[in-house]
């Protein structure tokens, strides 16, 4: 019943329909033919603009494949939809903007507590509210990471590139099923529209993964407990006899609710967490350009990390001692890492589009006597190599 | 004969001993219709382990925590959202959405209708008590002009959503609504519901002697099912009924028997139409 993107005739499909080889597409598409390869076959959503490409590409493409494409009546369904589309083994994604993240919000909590492994892939415009609507920026940067109430952990993936998207949603699909969570693709309106060059590879180079299911009936019956030590347990689908019942409500290891007794909420609350401050490895990620000898830092992500690294090296042949640092992994935010190059430079400046968000996490990394500055912009408008090689210049 | 059963053998099949007891209060009508629904499922044989309870959040969306059953207690409102992505990707399966009015009509109002509009393969056995049970006894889209909530502690001065009336109006496939008195109808309604494709809804006016009752001068489960017992009409009557008469009145019965296709047929057709539309199959 569940179509997996492993499987010999979906491998079959996806060769005859996805040729390998240079596609000059937008990084929507590249979004979309993404999850495809990462064997997303249901997909729920609603029309937004920057994301609509992304709804209309799966919208095409899933039916040949035999996968399942609904148009909600609002993200609030939209997410509903494919959390129970996930229960029953499929891996599942929506795309959206602000407006529609931030719907989503109440649900992406549900699937938190319920480890819920989905891709939410949030196309980030001006916002607040309706903001720009067809400009993108970087503002949602907080909101992926507190969007929902309470106490939780996110997983949030940022990729540079329209060829990036196709990788990096890849990786956000592995990492949900790894960890059996819900992942934040935090791409932008810039990116989503731009054309540029995106090589598909042949499927076989593209590596999968699927989410741990029960290896036997007392697996089965804990589907909230830590039978391999790692935190994730494994998955119990829906229709195999189990009884699984899942609630957003506190349960036990066994999943009956239990919102009385203080402890179980500590354990479930606690053990969420670990799940994915124990398995950095399987979702850590970023890029370094030039931080060896590095002076100064430029740390930036998603759309703003090109001119970024244009500036970089512009300001590099005219002598300045300056490296690049891009989370690719926002969420949780490479903290170690960016400890140790902080203690290295004397400067550091963060370049994104909108009033200072990733800064806030630098900060937390560098210390006082480091200069941290902010390279902001907003308006809709992409920070140009120009705007930040000056700032570059002016601590260098 | 069929509903002879004992009610512990019922009970011993179907229920999570270790959830015993359940959190509703003497004279609650959602056990009574939690009792129809798993008398149902019995007498039509269905394998407990294709079915799926889905709820929102309420008093009535706790039954799913109760039953031996795979199921998802979700956001409040927002259950057939949920259900929707279940069943179209294991049509296998069978749909119980068990819900409240407020759950149904207010908050989940729009997912409510456009579940309809889709025809969702799925059973919903709405508890309807004139109220927010699980939150105290506030109003509700249900609360009828003039009775009392704490939210409306005058009277209600809105008008009142008629579920079943709108699922019909909506496209469902099988719309009936019963009291909790009318046991014989009421399981038979849920028998025919789940044996149908498409959108099936079973209303029951179930008591919430606690919540709702009690503001409203109605202590006991049978001070309200007196009361149900008044302001009910049969439907072939209410057919005879000069408007005039039936203000006030909630209309019973079936309303609705019909057989459009569900969504998992529909969905299926257009997966063939696009491989169809590509070449690939005549
Ligand atoms: C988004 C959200 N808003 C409000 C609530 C609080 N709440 C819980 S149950 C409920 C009303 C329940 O009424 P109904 O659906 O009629 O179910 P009943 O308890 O009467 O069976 C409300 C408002 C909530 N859980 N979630
Ligand atoms: S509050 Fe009302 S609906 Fe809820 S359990 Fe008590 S009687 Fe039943
Ligand atoms: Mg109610």
């Amino acid at each position: 019943m569940i179509i997996r993107g492993d499987e010999p005739e979906q491998i079959k499909l996806l060769r005859k329909l996805y040729k390998p080889g240079n596609y000059f597409m937008q990084g929507n598409e590249a979004v979309a033919y993404g999850a495809l390869f990462a064997g997303c076959r249901f997909y729920a959503g609603y029309p937004i603009t920057p994301s609509s490409e992304i709804a209309e590409t799966m919208a095409r493409e899933l039916p040949k494949l035999g996968g399942y494409y609904l148009q909600m009546e609002d993200e609030i369904g939209s997410i509903a939809a494919m959390i129970g589309a996930s229960w029953t083994g499929f891996k599942v994604m929506t795309a959206t903007a602000g407006p529609g993240f931030s719907l989503m919000q109440e649900n992406l909590g549900y699937a938190v507590m319920t480890e819920t492994p989905l891709v939410l892939v949030d196309v980030q415009r001006s916002g607040p509210s309706t903001g720009q609507a067809t400009k993108g920026a970087q503002g949602d940067f907080f909101q992926a990471r507190w969007g929902t109430h309470g106490d939780h952990p996110i997983v949030a993936v940022s990729p540079t590139s329209g060829q990036d998207a196709f990788w990096e949603i890849i990786r956000a699909f592995n990492i949900a099923e790894r960890l059996r969570t819900p992942v934040v693709f935090l791409f932008d309106g810039i990116l989503a529209h731009t054309r540029e060059l995106v090589k598909i590879p042949d499927v076989d180079e593209v590596k999968i993964t699927y989410r741990k299911l029960p290896q036997n009936e007392e697996e089965a019956k804990l589907p909230f407990g830590d039978p391999h030590g790692d935190g994730v347990p494994p998955m119990p689908l829906f229709g195999h006899g189990y009884f699984t019942h899942v609630t957003g409500s506190t349960h036990k290891e066994n999943g009956l609710r239990d919102v009385y007794t203080p402890e179980v909420h500590d354990r479930l609350v606690r053990r969420i967490h670990r799940k994915i401050e124990q398995n950095r490895h399987v979702y850590e990620k970023y890029e370094e350009h030039f931080t060896d000898d590095a002076e100064i830092l430029v740390v930036s992500w998603g759309v703003t990390a090109r001119p970024a690294l244009g500036a970089v090296l512009k300001a590099r042949r005219e002598g300045i001692k300056v490296g690049l640092f891009v989370p690719k992994t926002v969420h949780p935010f490479p903290g170690e890492r960016m400890r140790e190059l902080g203690k290295r430079v004397r400067a550091v400046l963060v370049p994104e589009m909108n009033l200072g968000q990733m800064i806030l996490e630098v900060q937390r990394f560098v210390n006082d006597d480091v200069l941290l500055k902010g390279v902001n912009k907003i308006g809709g408008v992409p920070l140009t190599v120009e705007e930040i090689l000056r700032e570059i210049r002016g601590v260098a | 004969m069929m509903y002879l059963k004992s009610a512990y053998e019922i009970r011993d099949k179907y229920l999570r001993k270790d959830m015993l007891p359940t959190i509703f209060c003497p004279g609650c009508g959602i056990g009574s219709v939690l009792q129809f629904t798993l008398r149902a499922i019995d007498d039509l044989g269905l394998n407990q382990d294709e079915i799926v309870w889905v709820s929102g959040i309420g008093c009535s969306s706790r039954v799913p925590g109760f039953v031996n059953f795979d199921g998802l207690h979700t956001t409040h409102g927002r259950a057939l959202a949920f259900a929707t992505g279940i069943k179209l990707t294991n049509p296998n399966l069978k749909i119980i959405a068990f819900m409240g009015d407020g759950d149904t009509a207010a908050i989940g109002g729009n997912h409510f209708i456009h579940a309809i509009r889709r025809n969702l393969d799925v059973t919903v056995i709405l508890i309807n008590n004139f109220t927010y049970g699980m939150t105290g006894g506030q109003v509700a889209p249900t609360t009828l002009k003039g009775l009392r909530g704490t939210t409306a502690p005058y009277g209600q001065f809105e008008n009142p959503f008629d579920i079943a009336g709108l699922a019909v109006a909506a496209g469902a496939n099988y719309v009936a609504r019963w009291t909790v008195f009318n046991y014989l109808q009421g399981i038979n309604s849920i028998k025919k519901a789940l044996s149908k494709e498409g959108f099936t809804l079973v209303e029951f006016l179930s008591p919430c002697p606690v919540s709702f009752g009690r503001r409203n001068r109605m202590k006991t489960a049978p001070e309200l099912i007196r009361w149900y017992q008044k302001i009910t009409v049969p439907l072939a009557k209410a057919k005879k009924m000069p408007p005039e008469e039936l203000e006030g009145k909630i209309v019973i019965g079936e309303f609705v028997d019909r057989d459009r296709p569900g969504l998992v047929r529909e969905y299926q057709e257009y997966i063939k139409r696009a491989k169809r539309m590509m070449g690939w199959e005549q």
